[in-house]
């Protein structure tokens, strides 16, 4: 396309196209220089320490050590453990997410009445910061000061959630799903808004159930849309770090990936090992995107944002 | 007609679920914010607080009077204002080449921001830990501002560059041809109706600032340069062995203050803001 333009483009023009690109590319200059100064610098900082036996309580005997970090990252079974704990989470809370999102976004699409009300408090969880969150449903799930057991009729009162695994990760869940539905409905939402009235019209002259229309023309039509909000709301989960911190402090084997490379870097300040973490920490969310752009054929055009 | 009949009852359930979701953990933390110390010494399950068992302002009087959780306050303020202000300038740069211009490595930039959008922020903290202490910028304002200014661009990005594709950048030169300078139709035509775009960045760009919390524990180390979601769970009281649950809900009550504020002004352009990049309408 491009390619086609610049052939058949007269030449007093190319002057011209020159210095828009000259200027373009002076402009994103500085935006550019400050993503990658923060995160390609310090990472392929991290890909060289990863090779070294480093402490920083015993910074002069670093020694370089080859791959023996990832080596023993690797068949360590803590690793694994947190690993799963994260992709379990991500899948856990997207998929909650998903479907609570799509029901709040059907109801927003639709109501006429108080919508700036229910738009005003949809952002309140999103602007409420994760670490109070983390508070708020810890202390609710509490079996000393919280109302989560008086309300449930299956648990008892004395019920200690976080005594042990799976409640302990049902109340983090409980947290992230919380606080980021909100998003998930809104981008949702922008989806919706973009599927013409017309057709689902035309599905209901014709007959379709209202099962029908939804299986068979909304979500169809808003397929990109849904895509993207999966993609980006999916990366975030495998992120998780806040809640755990705050709710269990990884206590239980709640640790997530992103916990156990802190733990290794701040806490212990093993910079090695957790270097390797770092990178095994990335590659494993360029594999978690990979695989999702993969399964789900999400349009990169439309995640960049290209316009 | 029973059909529509049930359509709009569940409309109102659903509206009421949605506040019920929303609103419900709020009214929580501030409602565990009113009991008092003594009470969740105690145990105090339920909802609200008992009678007897409410503090009054007391526990907002004791976040508000405590030193470090005043610096925190200063801190997160300053912090966020200064990193929103200058990335909201570097994004309107970036965002007005990718509108308006064509030029090669255009879609390297969108690359660059998808892919640091994504990115786990954890693995940074090792590296940065170490270089910002090398630096000298360890545990000070700048060791924050620099990586939620990395952090809060692409957002930015995307957000002005979809406002600045809506512009309708003739009427630049119709001003222009009417006699206008070219100041002029900058200030008078373009400015009015590019401020809603930048004002809906800054201000996402301010809700990210403010709600780090893996930068804020990891690159600070007193309360130098400590925000306010670290100094919270740094917030154990004079008894580590028993949490101040009650005086931890009033810190967070306070710490959303700014939040639930910007929110309640700004609803509509955040919503814009939020949706307008990401999906293309």
């Amino acid at each position: 396309m491009s390619h086609a333009a610049t052939a058949t483009a007269p030449p007093r023009d190319s002057d011209r196209a020159r210095a828009e690109n000259s200027l373009g590319r002076r402009l994103v200059a500085p935006a550019i220089v400050l993503m990658l100064l923060v995160t390609a610098f310090p990472m392929l900082r991290a890909l060289y320490l990863s090779l070294f036996n480093y402490s920083l309580t015993a910074p002069d005997d670093r020694e370089f050590v080859g791959l023996s970090n990832y080596m023993t990252a690797l068949s360590d079974s803590l690793f694994w453990r947190d690993t799963i704990n994260t992709v379990g989470i991500m899948i856990i809370t997207v998929a909650f997410e998903l479907v609570i999102g799509f029901a709040f976004a059907m109801v927003m699409h639709r109501v006429i009445f108080a919508r700036g009300t229910i738009r005003t408090s949809i952002l309140i969880p999103y602007g409420v910061i994760t670490v109070v969150s983390g508070f708020a449903w810890q202390f609710a799930f509490s079996n000393t000061n919280g109302f989560v057991n008086g309300w449930l009729p299956f648990v008892g009162t004395d019920f200690n959630w976080f005594s042990e695994y799976s409640s302990s990760m049902v109340a983090i869940m409980a947290s992230e799903i919380w606080k980021t539905t909100p998003f998930m409905s809104l981008l949702l939402l922008a989806g919706l808004a973009q599927v013409s009235d017309d057709m689902i019209e035309a599905a209901k002259v014709d007959g379709a159930s209202w099962w029908q229309r939804l299986w068979r023309v909304i979500l169809p039509n808003m397929r990109s849309a849904i895509m993207v909000a999966v993609l980006f709301r999916a990366l975030d989960a495998y992120r998780i770090f806040d809640n755990i911190f705050v709710m269990t402090a990884g206590a239980n084997n709640t640790e997530s990936i992103s916990f156990l490379t802190y733990r290794q870097v701040i806490e212990q300040f093993q910079l090695g090992i957790g270097s390797a973490l770092s990178v095994l920490l990335f590659l494993s969310v360029l594999v978690v995107a990979f695989v999702i752009v993969k399964v789900f054929r999400v349009n990169l055009a439309e995640a960049r944002q290209e316009g | 007609m029973t059909n529509s009949v049930w359509n709009k009852v569940g409309t109102v359930v659903g509206a009421l679920l949605i506040l019920v979701w929303c609103l419900l953990p709020v009214a929580w933390i501030i409602s565990l914010s009113f009991k008092s110390q003594e009470a969740v010494t105690n145990g105090s399950p339920g909802f609200f607080p008992k009678s007897g068992g409410g503090a009054g302002w007391s526990n907002y009087k004791d976040v508000i009077t405590d030193d470090q959780f005043g610096r925190a306050i200063i801190n997160s303020i300053g912090i966020s204002l200064i990193a929103t202000i200058l990335s909201v300038i570097f994004a309107t740069l970036a965002a007005y080449a990718i509108a308006r211009l064509e030029f090669k490595g255009k879609r390297f930039v969108l690359t660059t921001a998808l892919v640091i959008a994504m990115f786990p922020v954890v693995s940074l903290v090792g590296p940065l830990f170490d270089m910002w202490r090398t630096l000298g910028i360890y545990d000070t304002w700048l060791g924050l501002i620099i990586p939620y200014m990395s952090f809060t661009l692409p957002l930015a990005i995307w957000t002005l560059s979809a406002f600045f594709r809506e512009i309708p950048w003739e009427m630049e030169q119709a001003a222009q041809v009417d006699g206008a300078t070219s100041w002029q139709a900058f200030r008078k035509v373009i400015v009015p109706l590019a401020a809603p775009g930048v004002f809906t960045a800054a201000i996402l760009t301010f809700f990210f600032a403010w709600n780090d919390f893996v930068f804020g524990i990891s690159l600070t180390s007193t309360e130098n340069a400590r925000p306010i979601p670290a100094a919270l769970s740094f917030f154990v009281g004079a008894d580590p062995f028993n949490r101040p649950a009650s005086l931890l809900a009033a810190g967070a009550v306070v710490a959303t203050v700014p939040v639930v504020v910007l929110v309640l002004f700004f609803q509509r352009k955040i919503v814009a803001g939020l949706t307008a990049g990401a999906v293309k309408g």
